[in-house]
């Protein structure tokens, strides 16, 4: 598992894993900021479209509907509508793929 | 590395000298709470113990048990009503196995709560005098068995307090100690990484299967588990899915092989190791079934900040988030400065490390000197 955790030392915002579309706020970040990140080795700027609170994740890049959300390397949801690089991805664009008794089938 | 404890009749090894009163069913628990304010000591609190059938009468017996037998507790006043089916002198027997100090009363037997009151607080007192005599002694740290817990987590937690907290877990399994972790509910989305951690094809399997089986309970109530876990707070706390909280919390295990998957408060084997205890993700029920299975100390890893402590084991709370831990530093132990850059998360580990060995060796945490002596049996199925 190659998630690392040494780019949240002292950064604004950290990348877990070169597999990953969002990285995390380590402070609050203001809508038109360039953010400059460290995706696997290689430097990645991005304009946040929206504010985006301390903790919280932003894209990298594009994510079509229905596409996957990746952090540490791994599928952390889907989502539920295209994604713009530089968004605010969370629960009103994303979505979980576990534990979905609401989709079972003969449930309206 | 040597450490300090208790060293109980069967070798097990003590960081506490509780003496507790345990009540075997909610009816006797007002008199088991007032027999422990007399005598200022411990009292457990039981929602349960009658009306209960099979495995859930199985897992209430076991929990209590576990909870009398764990090492931290030197004697035991089991109090019961009579007619529950958490039977007072089977519980009494199992805990009194062990070699410590046990007795038990019934509420029925005696004639009533003052009775019962009565006859008790004089046990008890006598347990208080006789503990008192037990001294400290030096014992190898393998002796140690943590338990690990996150609870109230936000983005932070996997990012920071979840990895401090593996840092700790691996350094002890490298000194020869047993750490257990929980919540089954937070394995969902995460389970694969750590079957491929499991010692054998068996312990995978067993893994995958309790997921499996805390996921389809959840998905046979026809709602998503979204709301309920994550929970609000999770969220306000960044955190979007289950998979994504889960993915954070396993890095609390740290990085070794999994050497076993309980059953839960099932007493975790005597072998070094990492363990996984299957829990629900409700902390004061997770924190108690790893504690019957015999852990004693507990390290708690928070992001929106928790009170929660233990009655019988000191809780380490710890935190990776600034905000947080100025907020409820009263109740929070520990903050890695991991964000901010004034440590790295193997400086920040070896800072806790040290820290639990001075809580073993005697320092009370903050949940400790505030009493926070949180208490919850998972039940099983409805009663009956």
């Amino acid at each position: 598992m190659s998630v690392s955790h040494s780019g949240i030392f002292g950064r604004v915002a950290v990348v877990l894993h070169k597999g990953d579309n969002v990285a995390t706020a380590l402070t609050n970040l203001c809508r038109g900021w360039e953010v400059i990140v460290w995706r696997g080795g290689g430097e990645i700027k991005v304009v946040l479209l929206n504010d985006i609170p301390f903790g919280h994740k932003f894209a990298l890049e594009d994510i079509p509907q229905n596409g996957y959300v990746i952090k540490y390397g791994e599928v952390i949801g889907r989502a539920t509508r295209p994604i713009k690089r530089g968004e605010h991805v969370h629960v009103h664009n994303v979505e979980s793929l576990r534990g979905r008794g609401d989709l079972e089938v003969g449930v309206k | 590395m040597k450490v300090l404890g208790y060293v109980r009749s069967n070798g097990s090894v003590g960081v506490r000298n509780h003496v507790i009163v345990l009540p075997t069913v909610i009816c006797s628990r007002v008199a088991a709470e007032r027999i422990a304010e007399i005598v200022g000591v411990v009292c457990i609190d039981n929602q349960h113990g009658c009306g209960q059938i099979g495995a859930d009468l199985e897992q209430t017996e076991r929990t209590l048990i576990g909870i009398g037998r764990n090492p931290n507790v030197a004697a035991v006043l089991v109090v019961g009503l009579g007619c529950e089916g958490v039977r007072p002198e089977k519980i009494a027997d199992k805990i009194a196995a062990t070699g410590k100090l046990v007795e038990h009363i019934v509420i029925q037997d005696v004639g009533g709560t003052l009775k019962a009151i009565e006859r008790g607080a004089s046990i008890a007192r006598k347990f208080i005098q006789e503990v008192s005599m037990l001294r400290r002694e030096e014992v190898d740290i393998s002796n140690i068995t943590l338990a690990l817990e996150c609870g109230g987590s936000d983005a932070t937690s996997g990012l920071v307090s979840n990895p401090v907290a593996g840092y700790v877990a691996d350094k002890l399994i490298d000194l020869g100690g047993r750490v257990v972790f929980s919540e089954t509910t937070e394995v969902i989305g995460a389970e694969h990484i750590l079957a491929r951690r499991a010692v054998s094809r068996e312990v995978a399997e067993k893994l995958l299967e309790v997921v499996r089986r805390v996921e389809e309970k959840a998905k046979s109530m026809k709602v998503d588990l979204h709301g309920g876990n994550p929970s609000p707070g999770n969220i306000q706390g960044g955190i979007t899915t289950i998979e994504e909280k889960s993915l954070g919390a396993i890095y609390k295990a740290g990085t070794k092989q999994l050497q076993g998957v309980l059953d839960y408060a099932e007493p975790i084997p005597n072998k070094s190791g990492l363990y996984f205890m299957d829990t629900p993700g409700q902390d004061i029920e997770s924190i108690v079934g790893m504690l019957a299975g015999g852990a004693q100390i507990v390290i708690f890893t928070t992001g929106r900040g928790t009170p929660v402590g233990s009655p019988i084991a000191p809780v380490i709370k710890i935190t990776g988030n600034l905000e947080t831990y100025k907020l409820m530093e009263e109740n929070i132990d520990f903050y890695a400065a991991v964000i901010e850059g004034k440590e790295t998360i193997q400086e920040a580990g070896e800072r806790l490390f040290n820290e639990m060995i001075e809580v073993i060796n005697g320092k009370p945490t903050k949940a400790e000197a505030l009493k926070h002596w949180e208490f919850a049996i998972h039940k099983l199925v409805s009663t009956f």
